[in-house]
């Protein structure tokens, strides 16, 4: 087995010794180089809590936590940080700079790159983002996906090992969502990236290697997309949404037509339907 | 609202003055405002009138924008103006009732109060027009490092006049929405008395000052998770360049300054 890039011990958190349910409950979890995983769950099922304390933005009051092998304490966050690059949920309130190249170049400033470097990172960066031509914009005149994407730039211009997409989709109309999603997707390919996506959405959380089901502070179920979007009626039950795939399942095994159980993508739906007749 | 203020706008160009140093541009014209009160008669106010023609026509931005800089001031210059003539007193007098006078030197007060009025506005518009508003604080920043002797915050503060411009618009933006919003609800804006008035704003500026604290932790948490850790060994991409055009600046202001000693009664 590969050494895991990042390693989780038995993380329990509260946000105030107040609350009397833990944020997160002794999760354990390893996430190996190159990998996409997706963590759903409902609101307040604590993946962002999860995400933050992977790059120290907040401590857990249990357990611990390896980057590379090495243990995020106090002393060693910022060196975490420049391993995990991490994308928020709202583009407007991450927006730092007041021009894209500047919002690009803010995270390479504050590590003291040079300036001549700094400004290939940033063009770089903003290349694989297809920004180029925004670069001298301000915030207000992108539209809320195109700030997403220089929010992922600035975290690629820092060339970090692992990106968190914390919710980053959330906020975006579909069209944007996809192009984020997109961009990701080919960085990923490009670089050999590891990808930890939180989302509620449901066609994200697809193209992960593995999908991970959090539930009050706690991960309840593991395992590829397939086995774990088959499980329809659950994944309801906990208040997610499923795949279109299941959800045409459901309604056609409603009306007496036999699907097989296993999980179908778009494609295999309809390679099924149309040899289904055949058979009949 | 905001489309109408002409103060603090500014016009993309590709001119002479647009070209200029940020930080030559705010010196001049901070040094511009001092020397003004060297101007005691209408020979040296008539060079400065002059000079500043020139720089807006350097500006290639047409007379009518600073004229326009002007009008949301009149006002208060044209009572100033006023004041004067009535209460200055000396040299011949033209006309008297009771205490109001006007007079040879409150006449000449009043003129030369008028066009120090204008010629600073013109000038204070000139540097805005020309400057986008980053630039600005770049320059503000770099000439309040001196004042880092004296532990003075010179990084804090450029960073919040970035972050607090670059947010100017999208709190515009949302103070809109959240208008719009509260008028849906029934709210008012504008109407009744006074205390109406007062009262309408309150639907507005509390979800607008919340939303403000969330934003601000929002972003602090960007900013932390992007590892800014303080003003201390960071690089800076945005760089200023002095070049010969700057020191041209310069040189043509000392020896306005000359011109104007010269000049002045």
């Amino acid at each position: 087995m590969e050494t895991p890039l990042i390693e989780l011990k038995n993380i329990t958190f509260k946000y105030s010794s107040e609350e009397t349910k833990n944020a997160l409950s002794n999760v354990s979890l390893n996430i190996y180089p190159g990998e996409w995983v997706a963590l759903i769950g409902h609101n307040g099922s604590g993946k962002s809590t999860l995400a933050k304390t992977i790059n120290g933005l907040i401590m857990p009051n249990e357990g611990e936590i390896f980057v590379k092998g090495e243990k995020v304490t106090e002393k060693t966050l910022w060196d975490v940080r420049k391993m995990i690059g991490m994308v928020f949920q709202n583009p407007d309130n991450q927006f730092v700079g007041s021009t894209v190249e500047d919002d690009v170049a803010f995270g390479l400033e504050n590590q003291g790159v040079p300036r001549e470097d700094m400004v290939n990172r940033v063009k770089d960066a903003l290349e694989k983002v297809r920004m180029s031509d925004f670069a001298v914009k301000e915030p207000a005149r992108l539209s809320g996906g195109q700030k997403q994407r220089v929010a992922i730039a600035g975290v690629i211009a820092l060339r970090p090992d692992v990106i968190i997409l914390d919710e980053a989709t959330s906020m975006l109309d579909p069209q944007g969502r996809q192009e984020v999603i997109e961009t990701i997707r080919k960085i990923k390919e490009d670089s050999n990236l590891t990808v930890i996506s939180i989302t509620h959405d449901i066609d994200e959380a697809a193209h992960a290697n593995r999908v991970l089901v959090m539930r009050e502070g706690e991960i309840i179920q593991e395992g590829t997309p397939a086995t774990i979007f088959s499980r329809g009626e659950e994944l309801i039950e906990l208040g997610l949404d499923v795949p279109f795939p299941e959800k045409l399942k459901a309604a056609l095994n409603e009306r007496g037509i036999d699907v097989p159980a296993t999980y179908l993508t778009e494609e295999g739906m309809v390679d099924w339907l149309w040899t289904s007749g055949l058979n009949k | 609202m905001m489309n109408k203020l002409i103060l603090g706008r500014y016009i993309p160009g590709d001119s002479f003055v647009h070209n200029l140093d940020p930080r030559s541009k705010l010196v001049a014209s901070f040094y511009f405002i001092g020397i003004i009160f060297l101007c005691n008669n209408f020979l040296s106010f008539g060079v400065m009138f002059a000079f500043t023609l020139f720089a807006i026509f350097l500006s290639k931005i047409s007379l009518k924008f600073f004229i326009k800089g002007v009008k949301p001031l009149i006002w208060l210059i044209l009572f100033t103006v006023i004041l004067q003539v009535l209460f200055s007193q000396g040299g011949e007098v033209y006309f008297k009732w009771g205490i109001f006078t006007i007079s040879e030197f409150g006449v000449q007060n009043g003129a030369y109060i008028f066009i120090r009025f204008v010629l600073i506005i013109f000038m204070s518009t000139l540097l805005t027009l020309t400057t986008p508003p980053l630039s600005l604080a770049d320059a503000i920043e770099y000439l309040l490092r001196p004042l880092k002797v004296v532990k003075f915050p010179a990084h804090e503060i450029s960073l919040m006049l970035s972050i607090a411009l670059r947010f100017v618009p999208t709190l515009m933006d949302e103070t809109e929405k959240i208008m719009n919003a509260q008028r849906a609800r029934g709210v008012d804006f504008g109407e009744g008395n006074l205390m109406q008035k007062m009262k309408a704003i309150v639907p507005l500026l509390i979800p607008l000052f919340v939303s403000s604290f969330n934003r601000a932790e929002d972003l602090a948490i960007a900013m932390e998770a992007r590892g800014y850790q303080g003003g201390d060994g960071r690089t800076k991409y945005r760089v200023l360049h002095w070049q010969g055009k700057d020191t041209m600046v310069v040189i043509t202001f000392a020896l306005l300054t000359a011109l104007l000693v010269f000049v002045r009664s």
